[in-house]
């Protein structure tokens, strides 16, 4: 039993500190907020140490095959825990101004981790749709925080409703593939679907409904409706949370059931994942060209970035799937610089997520505007940044795997890309500064955010290490 | 042993980065002297290169290897050879004189300015030294950045359009180049030049491969008809960034052709070479004409780069020693040239802020010592013999007419346009009464500018007068990828 234990030390440790969060909060004043906030980080500091003083090579099944502690959970949830820990500094002074420096958001945020967690060390469907709603609850809640503005609710609602008719339908198309295979387990499940037992046409109609669930998550075109207006809606902090973490743990879901569960249907996915990179390349691309909003022209991006991930996926092996987690935690670290600066250049009564707010930022603070340089150019794909090694790396998988016509288009969506992250470098160091207001913010806050541009460069220039840590957590974890 | 490369690449790297410290405004003076310091040191590191060269092998020298990103067996992998070495050299000086040339000009954020260039002198040595891929790759695509900030910061009025259709014209080109590395790493399982100078490749892979190289380095050459962001860039960008996009970053182009396209894919290139040498034949004649017809110097010179540049992939192809050798030494030369030209502008467009040829007239009258280094650069653009201009053109005319006479008559037609563009405008420019007051008030060159147009008058004559030197580090080299280009890998 303590074994067991064992493998869902870090799960545990979240869920204990979100309820101590939860309750020491009540017995905290006002003016005294900080307390819980420096809980909450203690909480993921100590779940940090947990992960990586619990790891080990060899995959560990517990509680009758629900979950699985393998080094695939443990290189994605210190990611994502470090994601949310960066998130939390990053936005203190943004939600002090604001008021929103409250227990709930402390609470939601350590209980959509729990449920991104639990995700990623499902190794069973019931296990998994527990931790994807238990993740996407929160988050709804987390969107709708902001209760007196109309935005955030207006995105909170258009949300929830989108995203209860994902998971509807993921539960459909999981519980088609029990029809069918007469099993839950992932791994029993893989064992049906390889040894093409049970009904092949209802598999794939299962699996049809499984990946459009997937396809939401993970905001591919044509299940993307609901990224650019939640990202815009929401407030910049949650912006950065959903922006960030969920994306690792919708990539431990994609792995684990495309790759682990129905390895036998692989032929019928990779169609449907080949569709679905290239619209999001496509369309997520050309679309952002036209978005004035900051928020917003980093949604599309996002879109277009996980349609680019995706083409790492559907090479369908190692090297792919290995290339693709490379491509998301790069995206992740990327990403939460970006919003880090946005979050950074607003202050009280004021939002930076207009693209003119970044007019001049060169002459307002060299040092910002070469980070979100850093950032812009990781996003494009250009060296000597992390984002060229994400994009050479998933080049690199589907030209192995023949899809060299998928690779070159996936190159000139991005030279369209280019276009959008340019025109930001274009506002900071080319034109003149509207606002000449000081950029205030805590010294920790940015510290980090110096730490995070300058980890972009430097894992530029020495990728080797992020490149292995991913390909080990993939090659450990049989697929 | 010391690690000349490596140090010619970080040195300025380096020094760019510690110059970027001092960005205050009150710096300034102290970045300056900083930045001079860095390209200096920058230049030095790269001496020994040509003094240490052994030019009785083609084999690669002052190699230095270690290992980079194992998982796509990636190596950080530098060398040099007869080709390469000389630009290493030319980019570092260029460094220089660019640094010095900024020294009163450049008044807003200075310690950027000198920044920039350092960190792109150290990217640009990494490309021509990079015997890696994917190290080249980074090196090639990284310089970008630098270029994209010079000409949008420091340009002219159309600066952001300019800087925009420079990055993303390039970036078309190289992405799909960097489609056809990985390819080539799928079928060698490596990263490194010399493997895929010896994998068999078949013809229509060959000529696969070749629309992407040739697609990047055309780009950046750059030939006509993908030559349309030349102009716009030179015009908008700063003195400083003419004169190393003109001088160095073209020339990366035209390695490219030598260091990947010829020995990768000699059968392609064998069997596009009419393709390739109708379109350098079409650069040299019919952009000779459009640079008669321009009104604004800068633009002028730019047609006249293409022009140029045209020569050298025209000699690339025709598969000759004389032609390899005539291009490489017009890229040297051109280098010293069009740097020079770009100087000479620069010195009347900070005095009059203008660059229309219709507001100069005269400039002798009042700046008679300007007036002497323009009109050498001029005949060094038009290729007078006993200037470096001549040397490259000569050999090229030569290989052309070996390989066809009409060919060569097509190619020589360059001597009368180049002349006639050229010297119809400095007659513009330089001779003739007085103009207007503006001329009248003109100062002669100051003690700096002086030094710097004699110093790139001296290598232009030196060069033009004594070619030995420069065609010897390249010989061996020049024959033995002759020899590789010779051999089919069908």
């Amino acid at each position: 039993m303590i074994a067991q234990l064992h493998a869902v030390l870090p799960e545990i440790a979240i869920l204990v500190s979100g309820c101590v969060v939860l309750i020491a909060d009540l017995f905290v004043p006002r003016s005294k907020r900080h307390v819980s906030f420096w809980l909450t980080q203690i909480a993921l500091l100590v779940t940090i140490w947990i992960v990586v003083a619990t790891a080990q090579l060899a995959p560990v099944h517990a509680f009758s095959g629900m979950v699985v502690d393998d080094m695939l959970s443990d290189v994605l949830k210190l990611f994502a825990l470090v994601a949310v820990s960066l998130m939390l500094f990053y936005s203190r002074a943004y939600l002090t101004a604001r008021g929103l420096f409250r227990g709930e958001m402390f609470v939601l945020t350590l209980f959509s981790l729990l449920g991104m967690m639990v995700m990623m060390a499902a190794a069973n469907f019931i296990t998994l749709y527990l931790g994807l709603e238990l993740m996407s609850l929160s988050l709804y809640a987390l969107v709708a925080l902001q209760r007196d503005a109309s935005a955030p609710s207006e995105a909170a609602m258009k949300y929830f409703v989108l995203g209860a008719l994902a998971s509807g339908m993921l539960l459909y198309g999981i519980s088609m593939i029990y029809g069918a295979t007469g099993h839950l387990d992932l791994d029993r499940v893989a064992d049906a679907t390889l040894g093409a037992q049970g009904n092949r046409t209802l598999l794939v109609f299962g699996l049809v409904f499984v990946v459009s669930g997937i396809a939401f998550k993970l905001g591919v075109v044509p299940y993307h409706m609901w990224v650019p207006d939640v990202y815009h809606g929401a407030p910049t902090p949650v912006t950065l949370l959903i922006g960030t973490a969920p994306k690792l743990a919708a990539f431990a879901f994609t792995l684990r059931v495309l790759a682990g569960a129905l390895k036998g249907l692989e032929f019928d996915w990779q169609g449907m994942l080949i569709v679905l990179s290239l619209l999001s390349m496509g369309l997520g691309n050309l679309i952002a060209i036209a978005q004035t909003n900051i928020k917003r022209m980093l949604a599309y991006s996002t879109i277009a970035n996980m349609g680019f991930m995706l083409m790492g996926f559907l090479a369908a092996d190692l090297n792919g799937y290995s290339a693709a987690m490379f491509y998301v935690v790069a995206y992740v670290l990327t990403s939460l610089a970006s919003f880090g600066v946005v979050l950074l250049l607003s202050r009280e009564g004021f939002e930076a997520d207009h693209l003119d707010d970044f007019k001049g930022l060169n002459r307002r603070s060299p040092w910002w505007a070469f980070v979100m340089l850093i950032v812009m150019f990781s996003l494009a794909g250009v060296p000597p940044t992390l984002g060229f090694y994400a994009k050479f790396a998933v080049i690199e998988a589907a030209v192995n795997q023949g899809f060299v016509w998928l690779a070159v288009v996936a190159v000139l969506t991005s030279v369209v890309g280019a276009f959008y992250y340019l025109r930001v470098v274009k506002l900071m160091y080319f034109d003149d500064p509207v606002d000449t207001s000081p950029i205030v913010a805590p010294g920790d806050a940015r510290a980090l955010l110096s730490a995070n541009g300058i980890a972009l460069l430097v894992f530029g220039i020495l990728p080797q290490y992020l490149m292995g840590l991913c390909t080990l957590a993939v090659t450990q974890s049989h697929f | 042993m010391i690690p000349y490369l490596s140090l010619s690449i970080w040195v300025p790297i380096l020094a760019g980065l510690a110059v970027l410290v001092l960005h205050r405004d009150t710096d300034a003076p102290r970045a300056r002297w900083v930045a001079l310091a860095g390209a200096l040191a920058g230049f030095l590191v790269t001496l020994p290169l040509f003094t240490h060269f052994d030019t009785t092998t083609s084999a690669l020298q002052f190699v230095e290897r270690g290992e980079w990103i194992p998982r796509f067996d990636v190596w950080y992998s530098l060398g040099v050879d007869g080709i390469s070495v000389l630009f290493v050299i030319l980019n570092s000086f260029m460094t220089l004189l660019v640094v010095w040339a900024g020294w009163e000009v450049i008044q807003s954020r200075v310690a950027q300015y000198m920044a920039a260039f350092l960190i792109m002198s150290g990217l640009i040595n990494g490309a021509f030294a990079a015997m890696d891929g994917v190290l080249f790759y980074v090196f090639f695509e990284a310089m970008l950045i630098p270029m994209y900030l010079i000409i949008g910061i420091w340009g002219g009025p159309r600066r952001v359009y300019a800087a925009l259709k420079f990055f993303l014209y390039t970036l078309l080109g190289s992405l799909l180049m960097l489609v056809a590395l990985v390819y080539l790493y799928n079928v060698t399982e490596s990263f490194a030049l010399q493997d895929w100078y010896r994998v068999p490749l078949s013809l229509p892979v060959q000529i696969a491969l070749f629309a992407a190289f040739f697609l990047a380095f055309s780009v950046k050459v750059p030939m006509w008809p993908v030559h349309t962001w030349l102009p716009d860039a030179h015009v908008e960008a700063p003195t400083g960034g003419s004169v190393i996009l003109a001088a160095i970053t073209l020339k990366i182009g035209a390695y490219g052709f030598v260091r990947f396209i010829l020995p990768i894919l000699p059968d392609a290139s064998r069997y596009l070479s009419g393709f390739v040498i109708v379109l350098s034949l079409v650069a040299v004649i019919y952009i000779g004409f459009v640079a008669l017809v321009q009104s604004d110097m800068k633009k002028l010179i730019a047609y006249s780069s293409i022009s140029h540049m045209g020569f050298v992939t025209l000699g690339f192809f025709l598969f000759s020693p004389l032609g390899v050798e005539g291009a490489l030494a017009q890229m040297i030369s051109h280098g010293f040239v069009s740097a020079a030209m770009f100087l000479c502008v620069g010195v009347l467009y900070d005095r009059m802020h203008s660059r229309q040829i219709a507001d100069y007239g005269g400039v002798v009258n009042t700046m008679p010592k300007f007036a002497a280094f323009m009109v050498f650069f001029a005949m060094a653009n038009a290729g007078l013999p006993a200037t470096s201009g001549f040397v490259g053109e000569f050999l090229v005319i030569l290989a052309a007419v070996k390989a066809n006479p009409w060919l060569g008559f097509a190619a020589a037609l360059t001597l009368i346009l180049g002349a006639a563009y050229t010297l119809w405008m400095v007659k513009r420019v330089v001779f003739g009464a007085v103009a207007n007051p503006h001329v009248a008030a003109l100062t002669d060159v100051s003690r700096r500018e002086f030094w710097l147009l004699a110093l790139v008058a001296v290598a232009v004559l030196a060069m033009g007068i004594w070619p030995k030197p420069f065609v010897d580090v390249m010989h061996v080299s020049v024959t033995d990828l002759l020899a590789h280009v010779a051999k089919s890998k069908l």
